[in-house]
């Protein structure tokens, strides 16, 4: 993985003392809080419910043992003893103090870890495919593109105050593991018809709650102009995205109100002009990066049988392994979703242990994944039954990958202070509801996705079930949608109807996949039926039993 | 009018007044002008010969229209001075010398040693920008 | 009553006004009544409170219920992390939000 130089190191370092003197004005009054929260913004410092929060950002999902160790220490060291993952693949403290920010800061900065651009109007922690250097459906790697955009982000100067957040994901495969499409600008490396690597741009796309696909903007850029690009879409955005109302200053709606036609029209003109600029990276750069990211030294002849002899075990693999495409390999993914549990909160211990698993069976590296899980990308066949053992007995064993235990949610009005409900209590029941492994297994794939607000950050609109929470005259409320999906078959959920109270909405989960259990045909997944089917025989399964309260 | 409380420049300031960029094309001696928000900064480019100053105005701090606006021009060859006004802040110092501005006049006014502290803070940059610096990437394959 | 509420500058933690300064308590919140606005302009320019607000509260028994469920979450801590709340002990603490 990329690995920092001086200038790099440099970069961080500075960032640290500059968070310091920016906090310090804000404690001595030199800075009001108006002034001062578009800057701790912009290093991943809220104001939540019961603290500060702090995010720290994890490079397209991306970290070593090293790296995660701290950040299980952080967790005793300056939080309450757990961190929470999140679905743009980054961690999140709960319970941050602003005086030692900086301190947690500058312990980051020893592993080459940031918050920098975690939040705020500006370009964000760029996301990537939790698979990258280990699928076997890959182009090629798409980490090193992605690392090439994350300098030319950081602290760009034309793009500190964006009309509003800005989201990069680049994946380098046909299926889309990271919702790229859902992306402000989402990026897919291909090849051309004469074998050149190009990035394919999508652009507009977004959740919140004017959720849309982003249309393809260009079909093929050079790589040599990647960053070109790429600057010509931020500044058409920064100098005409809408800056009148924050619910339409997202890329997405400049992008949908001048047409895509005309808003690439405008991007090709900048495009040009920039080109004369001399503001790309030689190429050179990118072949710096791409060896960072070289394949591990594998043991070719480890063997690619395994013993499943034991039930629970053999469970676990069907679910949470994915291939690799190195013969006797795996790729693992640990769930932080078990039954009755809070997705994507680990302890500092199951941290840790994560940590020094990635370092013992997976060449020291460990992905976060949008679904706020963890990945091993690289584990031995050989080694998986032991790794498994360890993980069960750490709680960490849960085998329910993209089932309907595999709860994304957003922390919601437990800890957000943009939250209308919780979104937590209600993964923990649903989870529970369906907590019989052979049930979900009937079930099969099914992604459920909880948003505790209309900003969506548990992904509702692109869950096979999502579930919105709304409030309703101080009572929290919750909307059920169906058929969205994030992969390369993009779509976004339909509400059913009226919404129901916390118990009510568990039943609609209930009678929706009895729904989908009483008509699959096959190998039908839910989406898949649900799409054959239509929305009307949900709602009438779910609206049968008596009036909604909603 | 604020005044001005930093300027990088050797040249004498320019003392005409600022109009705005609608009077601007009409008044075929204007020297200086101000850009709002609102304003496409390409509207100029066919004067750049004969300005001296562009004000940038920036109404609130969290609009960044001027930052582009900026670059626009000196991407396009003006050489003249440019000038941030309004509500800018010593945190916003620093990248809007990279966008090229070379004078400021912020409507509150800076703590000097703030101030110097915040220009003086990052060594290298990633970006090549408008104020010349060499980015990390022309430094690591000088 | 008008109670007042926000978040202590450096620490983050949750403070309401009791009359005199800011307690962890929501119990100790005092009716700010026509005062809220003045208090609350005070005491942000002197950093003793970060992002306040006036908010509507009733008093009950021992202690005051903020009349949205935000501020009742804040009052006690996260519903599903009972072991952080103020009221770690308390069984019924988590229904008082509801």
């Amino acid at each position: 993985m990329y690995k920092y130089d001086s200038y790099d190191q440099a970069m961080v370092d500075t960032r640290v003392a500059e968070f310091r003197d920016q906090t310090r004005r804000r404690i001595e009054g030199h800075l009001t809080e108006d002034q001062f929260k578009p800057l701790r913004l912009m290093n991943g410092l809220y104001l939540q419910l019961h603290a500060y929060m702090l995010r720290v950002a994890i490079p397209y999902g991306t970290l070593n043992s090293a790296q995660m160790r701290v950040l299980g220490d952080i967790a005793d060291k300056y939080d309450r003893g757990y961190g929470h993952f999140t679905t743009r693949q980054n961690i999140q403290y709960n319970w941050i103090k602003l005086d030692e920010a900086p301190d947690i800061l500058a312990d980051l900065a020893t592993v080459e870890m940031h918050a920098i651009q975690t939040s705020g109007n500006c370009i964000r922690n760029i996301s990537s495919d939790q698979y990258a250097g280990a699928a076997a459906d890959e182009l090629v790697d798409p980490r090193p593109y992605a690392e090439l955009l994350r300098q030319w982000s950081s602290f760009h100067p034309e793009f500190v105050t964006l009309p509003r957040k800005f989201k990069i994901a680049v994946i380098a495969s046909d299926t889309d593991r990271a919702a790229m499409r859902l992306h402000d600008i989402g990026i897919q490396i291909v090849k051309n018809a004469a074998g050149e690597l190009g990035a394919r741009f999508y652009a507009g796309g977004g959740m919140g709650r004017t959720p849309m696909i982003a249309p393809m903007v260009c079909d093929f850029v050079p790589l040599d102009q990647l960053i070109t690009y790429s600057e010509a879409c931020l500044r058409v955005y920064n100098r005409y995205g809408r800056r009148d109302n924050k619910y339409k200053a997202r890329i997405k709606i400049l992008v949908h109100e001048l047409g895509r036609d005309e808003y690439v029209r405008q991007v090709e003109e900048e495009f040009a002009h920039l080109l004369t600029q001399g503001i790309e990276p030689p190429i050179a750069e990118l072949e710096r990066i791409v060896p960072f990211f070289a394949d591990p030294a594998y043991d070719v002849a480890a063997p690619d049988t395994l013993d499943r002899s034991d039930p629970d075990f053999a469970l676990w693999l069907d679910r949470n392994c994915h291939a690799h495409k190195q013969p006797g390999y795996s790729i693992v993914t640990i769930s932080l979703k078990p039954v009755g549990g809070i997705p994507g909160d680990a302890s500092a211990d199951q941290i840790r242990l994560m940590a020094d698993l990635g370092r013992d069976y997976s060449f020291d590296e460990l992905r976060v994944t949008h679904a706020q899980n963890i990945v091993l990308p690289h584990v031995r066949k050989a080694d998986l039954y032991g790794l498994w053992q360890q993980l069960d007995a750490a709680g960490l064993g849960t085998a329910n990958l993209d089932q309907i235990g595999d709860i994304i949610a957003c922390p919601g009005l437990d800890y957000c202070s943009l939250a209308n409900a919780r979104s937590i209590p209600l993964a923990q029941k649903i989870s529970e509801r369906f907590a019989a492994p052979e049930r979900q297994a009937a079930i099969g794939e099914l992604k459920l996705k909880i948003s505790g607000c209309i900003n969506a950050c548990g992904h509702h609109h692109a869950g096979h079930i999502g579930i919105l929470g709304v409030d309703k005259k101080g009572v929290e409320n919750y909307q059920l949608s169906l058929g969205g999906s994030e992969g390369a078959d993009t779509s976004l959920g339909k509400i059913t109807g009226p919404g129901f109270d916390e118990d009510g909405i568990v039943d609609a989960v209930e009678a929706a996949t009895d729904v989908y259990l009483a008509n699959k045909q096959g190998g039908e997944r839910f989406l898949d039926t649900y799409r054959r089917i239509g929305m009307e025989p949900f709602k009438d399964a779910i609206y049968a039993k008596e009036p909604a309260n909603g | 009018m604020v005044e001005m409380q930093l300027r990088f420049r050797s040249d004498e300031p320019v003392g005409d007044p600022a109009i705005t960029v609608d009077n601007f094309g009409e008044q075929t001696n204007a020297a200086a002008v101000r850009i709002e928000p609102g304003d496409d900064a390409r509207d100029l480019l066919p004067f750049l010969d004969r300005l001296k100053l562009v004000e940038v105005n920036f109404p609130a701090f969290t609009d960044g229209r001027g930052y582009s606006a900026a670059r626009v021009l000196r991407e396009a060859g003006y050489q003249g001075e440019l000038r941030a006004v309004g509500d800018v802040l010593v945190d916003q110092l620093f990248a809007m010398r990279r966008c090229g501005f070379d004078s400021f006049a912020p409507q509150a006014p800076l703590d000097p040693a703030d101030a110097e502290a915040a220009l003086a803070r990052w060594s290298d940059v990633y970006q090549a920008t408008a104020d010349g610096r060499p980015a990390i990437w022309a430094l690591r394959h000088g | 009553m008008k109670i007042l509420t926000g978040n202590d500058l450096k620490s983050g933690a949750v403070v309401w006004w009791d009359g005199s300064g800011w307690s962890l308590h929501v119990a100790d919140a005092v009716d700010a009544g026509e005062q809220a606005d003045a208090i609350l302009a005070t005491e942000s320019a002197a950093r003793r409170v970060n992002a306040a607000y006036a908010i509507d509260g009733t008093r009950e028994d021992d202690t005051v219920r903020p009349a949205h469920i935000k501020d009742r979450i804040r009052a006690l801590g996260p519903t599903v992390r009972m072991d952080l709340t103020l009221k770690p002990a308390d069984p019924e603490a988590g229904s008082w939000v509801i």
